[in-house]
């Protein structure tokens, strides 16, 4: 009480009321499907009435439109913004999602993507009228060859995986341009899922590789696996355990002696730049997330984008579109025939890449220019590391308390016996306002936990974080199982039944449950 | 009279004449989780020992069923299709997969019988 | 830097926390000849302004679409797209969140999919959709495994008449993945036989409507030939906007539908992101590629959304994975989905109606030019025309003008005997004014 006699606190002498009429709590308002909304009419967008001529359909007219709401631009507002404050964001909280590499996504590169010149441009213009866009795409690829050592690169992958799928359809073209046909591709345990599917879907056989004791792949266990029938090797670097593959020049020799290549998986490269020389180390292929190492926003899952350097080796392999330069004046060749010194394996997709995702990497590369890159992967590295000091004594490391790169692996030993598992503790991060870490990943570690802070991050918020992580753990064995193993409480939803959704899936609205 | 015999692979074949039924194991059902989904071959394939037959999947995982003998599909539970969760309530019952004739007897003779499958897993 | 919070003396107090001597310690793993020393080479750091300034300059070596007459298709369509949503679609919480792999946390990107899925079923005629994949092209070339891995045949045939960036990604794809393509000659204005193209070992037929030369097909009658053979029908939609008018591929008895969904809520941006569409019915639910999302409820009994199917992802499945695609278009698929619940289906057909009637328009007016002859029986939105002379020439000249009239059919085929050709597109942002300088120019042009 205050001296007025009117309460202070809230809930001070009542326990708060669980439920409210409405279902909203305060800010977390309750929002229905758009194809819920009863009385849809005439829409948000004001159209001129068509001249009713007769059409010329050849007879395919539909006689009446689609089903579809369509809601007026006050309600369209409220609809989307009433959602979007149910997602949690890089902007709005600390989101230390292993392997995803979520950094602050800067907003002069959001204005930079907007510019009409290069958001209102067709891809199949004259090219005469598109030289400016032709002559960026050749800057962002004078970025990459620098910042890894490589001699080539192609933009045309769409994502990371399409870049992966990229890096190994050159790989086989190269193989059987020189008439050896080879059927293998090793991996080692610990890759990114997406490495086998890849090597899979380009049609080679997957063998994977153990890793020793320390998390890293040795140079004999590769050679082990070595021979005539094998295409390359796959490799992360560095690795999902957070490590340098320290012994990563030798496996390239020894590889590269067994007549094979090697793909590098370049999602973290974001520890590599201006520390590390990509083409010193052997990699004949490496595709880079431009939406983690250069910060263009993930957007609730795509787009992305992931161009793919090359060696000297693999460059003439490399897809359609080839971007070329003479005099000043840029030129796509389109296709195979126009190709001089070079043998395109084919194409990857529509067009000429992530022109959008682009524009955003390089107003990225700009404003850091090289020695701010440099500067990132170091403040990176330094905080991850940072976390694995201050959190070593109270949570366990697979590996000992080596020294990692930009991310660090924790597993669940600190659990036992806790009745608490990897998720459970997951979800109790969200309770405190924190995005989980990437959990069970990767799979050669039980109950895997992958922080990945990037560089954006401030002590402050690093030391909020470890604060928080030393009390839930000590809370976890203390006993306190039901703190972790009913949460979360506070976020949106509960834990969701995923096993319904996948038993019954219901994947479009069919009226209300 | 029939007889039951188990796979590494945590199948199982009861035995009726040249008749078999086969499905996953409740260790098997066990390891997998809550299962969501199971894909079953059509009515009339044939499968060579070894062969891809069915695909099992569950919330967290998704594996192969392998033809644990060459045999050819006499009838499928189609149950399972609307009904996944049968597989977790009542695996070696119910929930069986398929029942198939018997291409090659002399295959069973390298099956474990249920003592040897019950050591197998106690040391998994 | 602006954007990196610590100070030097913030690094070193971290670095002592952590027990090490200097930054380079951090690096120790990496073998001597692959270090290096920064990235010297490259030029420094700049401010906002610079950055602008250099961004701008690039920007104003092209031509944008808005400045001037723009009649170019073929896989890109240029629409009005309403404020709201571009100021949606970068509200922080869309924008920066990732993939939701924490659903209570994640309500928001997952009922926007849950509606876009619901919203791609209905437009396309189909049962169910996937969560969008990169592009059109992609979705069409995964459409395609995707079909080989269903009925277990090599064989898918190809319509001549499908964009051919998506017929040379579907090849390319195919070839690695082991399918055997085969394709018919384009017939611009036409619709090539197909059906004699389809056995026993055919896996499915790709065809694409209104087909890369604006022509508009029936494909009734082939999806019947499709199903007498065993195969499925895979439609290709690379004009969202023809669904506001046209019958529906799923009404014409497809069993596929991929294609583009950039024209809605989506600029040209030169090419990409983009926003690849697949839609299925629902006894190919469980091999569709790509994230999917359904509904469920929460330990409360409240409605919620997850992720779902995803067993059959690579994370999971590694060398087995149905495909080996991590995302979608995410930010992409929003912005169509704002856009479209925007318009909702009376706007979409009205704005469809739009299009049309602008396209009759352009073919009227290009018609009365000396020498011009429109190929198509019936087209959408695009259209092919002959020009007495290189189509190329032609399209060159009228950019010379300021004027873009469409793509020379020679970029796409080149020495197949195309070269007169000349595919354009008209949108509701065409004016009388745009059309009477496209014809004018021609007219001078070709004289």
């Amino acid at each position: 009480m205050n001296r007025e006699g009117r309460p202070t606190g809230a809930g001070e002498t009542q326990a708060p009321r669980s439920r409210t009429f409405t279902g909203n709590k305060a800010l977390q308002i309750e929002e229905p499907l758009i194809f819920e909304r009863a009385d849809y009419g005439h829409g948000g967008v004001d159209l001129p009435e068509p001249e009713g001529l007769s059409t010329n359909l050849a007879g395919l007219e539909q006689e009446s439109a689609p089903d579809l709401p369509g809601l007026s631009e006050p309600e369209i507002m409220r609809h989307y913004v009433r959602l979007s404050q149910k997602n949690f964001s890089i902007d709005g909280g600390f989101y230390p999602l292993g392997s995803c590499t979520m950094k602050h996504n800067p907003r002069l590169n959001e204005k930079m993507a907007r510019l009409p010149g290069f958001a209102d441009i067709h891809p199949l213009q004259p090219q005469s009228t598109v030289q400016g866009a032709l002559e960026l795409q050749h800057e962002i690829s004078g970025w990459l060859c620098n910042i890894t050592g490589m001699s080539a690169v192609t933009l045309a992958p769409r994502a990371g995986a399409h870049g992966e799928l990229a890096g190994m359809m050159a790989i086989r073209a190269a193989l059987e341009a020189r008439g050896d046909a080879r059927s293998v591709v090793l991996t080692p345990e610990s890759s990114h899922g997406t490495n086998p599917a890849t090597a899979s879907l380009v049609g080679y056989k997957v063998k994977a590789i153990p890793a020793r004791a320390d998390g890293t792949v040795s140079v004999e266990a590769v050679r082990e696996h070595l021979g005539p029938d094998v295409a390359g090797i796959m490799i992360t670097n560095p690795n999902t355990c957070g490590l340098f593959e320290r012994d990563f020049a030798a496996i390239s020799a020894a590889v590269h002696e067994a007549g094979g290549f090697v793909y590098g998986d370049g999602a973290n490269l974001n520890a590599l730049m201006g520390r590390a020389d990509v083409a010193a180390l052997g990699v004949d292929a490496m595709h880079i997330n431009l939406h983690k190492t250069f910060s263009t926003p993930h957007g609730g899952g795509g787009p992305g984008a992931g161009p793919v350097v090359f060696s000297k080796a693999l460059a003439p392999f490399a897809p359609l579109p080839l971007l070329r330069e003479k005099y000043g004046v840029f030129s796509l060749i389109e296709n195979p025939d126009e190709a001089e010194n070079a043998s395109p394996f084919g194409r990857m997709a529509a067009f000429q890449g992530q022109m959008g995702v682009f524009v955003r990497a390089l107003s990225y590369m700009l404003s850091h220019g090289g020695n701010g890159l440099a500067r990132s992967t170091d403040d990176a590295v330094l905080n991850a590391n940072y976390i694995r000091a201050r959190l070593a004594d109270v949570m366990s490391l697979p590996f000992g308390n080596q020294s990692c790169m930009h991310e660090v692996l924790f597993d669940d030993a600190f659990l036992k016996d806790t009745g608490v598992t990897t998720l459970d503790f997951a979800k109790a991060m969200i309770d405190e306002g924190f995005h989980p870490m990437t959990v069970y990943f990767p799979l050669v570690v039980h109950g895997a936990m992958l922080i990945e802070p990037t560089e954006s991050e401030s002590k402050e918020t690093l030391d909020q974080f470890i604060e928080t992580m030393r009390a839930l753990v000590k809370a976890a064995r203390s006993g306190e199982t039901g703190r972790f193993t009913n949460a979360p409480v506070f976020a949106p939803r509960r834990r969701l039944d995923e096993t319904r959704a996948a038993r019954q899936p219901v994947l479009v609205y069919e009226g209300k449950i | 009279m029939s007889d039951t015999k188990y796979t590494e692979d945590h199948e199982y074949i009861q035995i009726e004449g040249d008749i078999a039924t086969i499905g996953i194991t409740d260790y098997a059902q066990g390891q997998l989780g809550d299962v969501v989904f199971v894909e079953l071959p059509e009515t009339g394939a044939s499968f060579a020992k070894g062969d891809e037959a069915a695909v099992i999947e569950s919330v967290k995982a998704a594996s192969e069923v392998y033809a644990p003998i060459s045999c050819a599909v006499i009838e499928v539970n189609s149950i399972l299709e609307g009904e996944p969760a049968i597989v977790n309530s009542d695996p070696e019952g119910e929930g069986w997969f398929m029942k198939v004739s018997i291409s090659d007897e002399a295959e069973l003779e390298e099956l474990m019988d249920e003592d040897a499958y019950k050591a197998f897993i106690a040391e998994l | 830097m602006r954007y990196l919070p610590h100070t030097d003396e913030t690094r070193k107090a971290m670095l002592d926390k952590i027990g090490v001597a200097g930054m380079a310690a951090l690096f120790a793993d990496i073998p001597q000849e692959a270090q290096r020393s920064g990235l010297e080479t490259l030029p420094g750091y700049q401010g906002e302004w610079d950055v602008e300034a250099h961004m701008a300059a690039l920007a104003a070596k092209n031509r944008a679409a808005a400045s001037g007459p723009f009649f170019i298709g073929c896989g890109a369509y240029r629409h009005h797209v309403p404020a709201s949503v571009d100021h949606l679609i970068q509200r922080s919480e869309f924008l920066t969140a990732y993939t939701p792999y924490q659903p209570e946390i994640s309500q928001g990107t997952l009922q926007v999919l849950f509606e876009f899925q619901t919203q791609v079923a209905r437009l396309t005629g189909m049962e169910v959709a996937n969560a969008s994949m990169y592009d059109g092209s992609t979705a069409c070339a995964e459409a395609a495994l995707m079909a080989s891995r269903v009925k277990r045949r090599r064989k898918i045939v190809i319509c001549g008449n499908l964009h051919p960036h998506y017929r040379e990604s579907t090849l390319t794809l195919g070839r690695f993945g082991g399918l055997r393509i085969e394709t018919t000659r384009p017939q611009p204005g036409g619709a090539p036989e197909l059906a004699g193209l389809i056995d026993k070992d055919t896996a499915a037929l790709v065809v694409q409507n209104p087909d890369v030369f604006g022509q508009v097909r029936d494909l009734a009658p082939l999806a019947e030939a499709a199903h007498a053979a065993g195969a499925l029908l895979i439609a290709v939609v690379t004009e969202p906007v023809s669904l506001g008018l046209l019958r529906s591929p799923g009404a014409m008895g497809a069993d596929v539908v991929c294609g583009e969904g950039q024209s809605i809520g989506n600029g040209l941006n030169f090419g990409g992101p983009y926003l690849g569409l697949f839609a299925v019915n629902k006894k190919l639910l469980r091999q569709m590629p790509g994230r999917i999302c359904g509904q469920t409820v929460d330990a409360d009994g409240r409605r919620g959304f997850v992720l779902t199917l995803s067993t059959r992802e690579q994370h999971i499945r590694r060398e087995k994975a149905t495909s080996n695609i991590c995302t979608n278009s995410g930010l992409c698929a929003l912005a169509f989905s704002i856009h479209l619940s925007l318009l909702g289906g009376e706007g979409l057909r009205k704005l469809a109606r739009l299009n049309h009637e602008s396209t009759i328009a352009l073919a009227g007016t290009l018609g009365q030019v000396p020498g011009v002859k429109v190929l198509n029986s019936g087209y959408f939105n695009e259209f092919t025309y002959k020009v007495p002379g290189d189509a190329a020439e032609v399209i060159e000249a009228l950019a010379g003008r300021d004027i873009l009239g469409g793509v020379p059919a020679s970029r796409f085929y080149p020495g197949e005997g195309f070269d007169d050709l000349i595919i354009t597109a008209a949108s509701e942002l065409n004016t009388d004014e745009h059309r009477a300088a496209y014809a004018g120019a021609l007219k001078e042009i070709l004289s």
